[in-house]
């Protein structure tokens, strides 16, 4: 049941999403069509869909490792953006020498850039207890508007007509591409490769072992020898650095320079990847596709049928909302609780003494 | 009157349950006349367990009839149950952690009456069986003990006819567990009928005055337990001779190997106890034992002393005079100190994972089930394996989830774990809580085992019976100060009862008979 929640999820999306678009006048029918049916027969927009799956995968990845200790990095967002900037800093200072050792460096540095990014949760976390959740999600606002000073200021382009943005990146400095007259760049392998590695690092080894134990029985890890602060780093630096990572992947590939849209949401699209996977790097892949699909249909359907561009957002948003849902459905059972919730609640505990199921509706 | 006089409460005629390949009772019948206390005896998985649901009306049995007070009844849900008068003590408790004592008690109640009134009701019950709790604490701060008596306190609230008691002492300090029989004696005397589970079965002697003896789900013998003999209630109920322990150590004391000194930790805000100055040493081949009542400190001991506390602790911890304050819970492993903390679910092993897992979590440095980082899962298996056969742990595999087994496999495979990586040093607590006669005695011996071979063993329990059998020495822990160490050999159990309660338990004792007095006298006005 755990892996058709899902599913299920996507198949509801699809339902609800049909008839709420007709509701609102549009072609609801056709919307989901176009949204979800049509960019899977179409060979070019396969190269679209891999693009935006990639650094979804990859931030999915790095939060997954998170999620499955219980802690909640929600910062992905601005950790991209660090990990964009991280980069762009190395690429504006070797704009004009030359080398192959350029890209390898940019790519170090936009990793780094996103774990200085998640340290900061990570230190007031383990000094000062200060929840997680908060202090990454503000994080993304400071981020956002650093950008925006770097790009208005000192990293503006001087040769950029007073646009907001950088230079474009030399050859030296951008992604070259895996299939010759095609979109698809070195980070969408790169991805696979990464959620193989963090699916091998989470089944074969102590510290994957480490990070299950914390997020099932948080004492038992203790027990182990497991400390919580370790385990708090380990996680954030994972979320951190796969967001830097494909924070500076998708600088230096579809973008070429920094400008002011870079950040799109990916970071909290990723969130959505990593709860549809199952917190599994496989089922990330997977889940990575379906909502790169959301993306790239999205835009069709915005030319073809007309739909608004929050149509993307409405149907990424209703897939979470579906996936929760099912899961406390599938790992709950509804009793009508007017008459006597309480002599049922207690029934129900003694007959499963370990683990109250029910949930009074 | 004269009806039910003659009939008797609880009549069980040819009761049986089946579940998918199992049978857990067939065929039982036995009868429990009012005003009677009655024992039901048996090992673990012996049905005890389904007998006692089906009576309460958690389970319905496939065949058979209840007849309660001379009218056959269905028992649809522990709601009728309760309506029948039959309270129930479980020994696991159906608790809400997050919520105070007082609200559970009204959660576990069919129509609890208004908050304050309610409050009156259980400081008269607390008074007048002599059992402090304080109605306002939240559950997740009490021990087990503590616990415990919550559920007391919700059955004996009820006013039940019939009261069903699963493992009650195991918790209690021997005053305390005189105190409760005569609680229950007194109950008894007032017509009400007991139903009584234990493993002890010297205090069913004391207190029962016949017993139903379960093997296999089945009936297999009916006695009168005072004239019997705690052996031979023991072998009727496991079907065979019961081994003896192996003598414990020769008595020639080794060296010392595990010495702790003036060791001082805070407790864990807002309830735990804090541990003050706490000394004590174990030499080579000794099995050194710490009695007390739950939440005196012991829970604290064991986490300071394996390393998961370590938060403003002072003193030291000494393993063949190597200092172990400060080093992590790994290095401490990787020196010789295996541990066993009393709560098996949750925090000795980890239930939604495999029993392989499981022995990764403590003994991968020892036994070598990881190498440079990466999990040898085959050695893992292995070693899970091992345990599993030396242990008999019942379980389909390596691959089971330790949430699968039942408790007291669940223990044999924790101790298992531990005892087989050969640890110079062994600390355990509540070794063999809720197992059962045969297990528990497999995992006493193989800690005399252990101490055989030289290994320093300590033991805390709350079993007084199991210390004095298994120790050389025990010292009693009250309020985190630990008493001197006290010879086994010609020890009194009066003045061991006596520093369980503490000086404070003494004191309350007096003020409880107080308690008592003034609560009749009050009983118009809600107290507090």
């Amino acid at each position: 049941m755990m892996l058709a929640a899902p599913v299920i999820a996507v198949v509801l999306t699809l339902i609800v999403g049909a008839v709420l678009f007709t509701l609102l006048g549009h072609d609801g029918f056709g919307a989901v069509v176009e949204i979800f049916v049509k960019p899977l027969f179409n060979l070019y927009r396969w190269q679209d869909l891999l693009v935006k799956a990639a650094p979804l995968a990859m931030i999915a990845t790095g939060l997954a490792i998170g999620f499955r200790a219980n802690v909640w990095n929600i910062g992905a967002e601005g950790q991209y953006i660090l990990g964009g900037l991280a980069g762009t800093g190395v690429a504006l200072a070797t704009l004009d020498m030359s080398g192959s050792w350029i890209l390898p460096l940019m790519l170090v540095c936009g990793i780094l850039g996103g774990m200085v990014w998640a340290a900061v949760p990570a230190i007031l976390k383990t000094t000062l207890g200060v929840n997680e959740i908060l202090t990454s999600l503000m994080l993304n606002y400071v981020a956002i508007q650093l950008l925006f000073y770097l790009m208005r200021g000192p990293w503006k382009d001087p040769e950029g007509f007073n646009f907001p943005q950088t230079a474009m990146f030399s050859a030296d400095q951008t992604l070259p591409m895996i299939v010759p007259g095609t979109l698809i760049h070195l980070g969408v392998p790169l991805a696979a490769a990464v959620a193989l590695t963090a699916f091998a690092v989470m089944t074969r080894t102590i510290t994957g072992f480490q990070i299950k134990v914390v997020g099932l029985a948080p004492k038992a890890a203790a027990f182990g020898g497991f400390g919580a602060a370790s385990t708090v780093w380990i996680a954030l630096m994972a979320g951190g650095g796969l967001a830097g990572f494909a924070g500076i992947l998708e600088a230096s590939g579809p973008f070429g320079q920094m400008v002011p849209q870079f950040p799109t949401g990916y970071g909290y699209t990723a969130i959505i990847v990593a709860f549809l996977g199952r917190l599994n790097p496989l089922g990330i892949l997977a889940a990575a596709l379906v909502l790169a699909l959301t993306y790239v249909g999205g835009e069709s359907a915005q030319t073809t049928i007309g739909l608004p561009s929050a149509a993307t957002g409405v149907f990424q948003a209703m897939m979470l909302f579906f996936l929760l849902a099912t899961d406390i459905l599938v790992r709950y059972r509804v009793v009508s609780g007017r008459a006597a919730p309480a002599p049922k609640a207690a029934a129900a505990k003694e007959a499963e003494p370990a683990k109250g199921k029910a949930v009074a509706a | 009157m004269t009806a039910t006089a003659v009939s008797p409460r609880l009549e069980l005629k040819g009761i049986s349950k089946r579940f998918p390949g199992v049978v857990a009772n067939d065929h039982v019948s036995f009868q429990v006349p009012a005003g009677a206390i009655h024992a039901l005896l048996g090992e673990n998985g012996a049905g005890k367990s389904t007998l006692v649901k089906i009576i309460y009306g958690v389970q319905q049995a496939d065949e058979g009839e209840i007849v309660f007070d001379g009218k056959p009844v269905r028992i649809g849900s522990p709601r009728e149950a309760r309506s029948l008068g039959i309270g129930m003590v479980f020994q696991h408790f159906s608790l809400f952690e997050a919520m105070t004592v007082l609200e559970n008690i009204a959660l576990g109640m069919d129509n609890p009456p208004p908050r304050r009134e309610l409050e009156a009701r259980v400081r008269e019950v607390l008074a007048s069986y002599g059992l402090s709790l304080d109605p306002h604490r939240h559950v997740h701060t009490l021990s087990v003990g503590e616990r415990q008596r919550i559920e007391i306190v919700r059955a004996l609230l009820q006013q039940p006819k019939l009261l069903i008691m699963d493992e009650p002492t195991s918790v209690l300090t021997p005053q305390e567990v005189e105190q409760l029989f005569e609680t229950l004696r007194r109950l008894a005397s007032e017509g009400c009928s007991i139903l009584y589970i234990s493993h002890k079965l010297h205090e069913i002697k004391a207190l029962c005055e016949s017993a139903t003896i379960l093997r296999g789900g089945k009936v297999v013998a009916s006695c009168d337990p005072r004239e019997e003999s705690a052996r031979s209630m023991a072998e009727l109920m496991i079907g065979g001779s019961l081994k003896d322990l192996s003598q414990k150590s020769s008595g020639a004391a080794g060296k010392e190997r595990f010495v702790v000194s003036a060791l001082s930790a805070p407790g864990e805000p807002p309830f735990g106890t804090s541990l003050k100055e706490v000394s004590f040493a174990v030499r080579s081949g000794e099995i050194f034992g710490i009695a007390g009542v739950a939440g005196n400190g012991q829970n604290e001991l064991l986490a300071v002393i394996s390393g998961e506390d370590a938060a403003g602790i002072s003193g030291s911890i000494r393993l063949d005079g190597t200092e172990l304050a400060g080093l992590s819970v790994g290095a401490r492993r990787r020196a010789g100190l295996a541990s066993s903390p009393e709560e098996r679910n949750g925090h000795a092993a980890v239930p939604g994972m495999s029993l392989a897992d499981n022995a990764l979590l403590s003994a991968r440095s020892r036994m070598g089930l990881a190498s440079g980082g990466v999990i040898r899962a085959k050695a893992a298996r292995d070693y899970a394996g091992r345990v599993i056969e030396a242990f008999s742990v019942k379980a389909t595999g390596p691959g089971a989830a330790a949430g699968s087994l039942s408790g007291g496999n669940l223990q044999k495979f924790v101790m298992g774990r531990e005892i087989m990586q050969d640890p110079a040093v062994l600390v355990v607590s509540q070794p063999t809580w809720g197992v059962d006669a045969g297990a528990a005695s497999f995992i006493r011996q193989s800690m005399i085992d252990l101490a055989r071979q030289g290994a320093a063993v300590v033991v805390v329990s709350q079993d007084l019976d199991e210390l004095l059998e298994l120790c050389d020495r025990l010292a009693v822990i009250n309020e985190g100060r630990l008493s001197e160490p006290m010879d086994v050999k010609g020890i009194s159990i009066e003045r061991v009862g006596l520093l369980m309660g503490g000086i404070h338990g003494g004191q309350a004792a007096e003020t409880r008979v107080g308690a008592k007095a003034e609560a009749h006298e009050r009983r118009p006005e809600p107290a507090l």
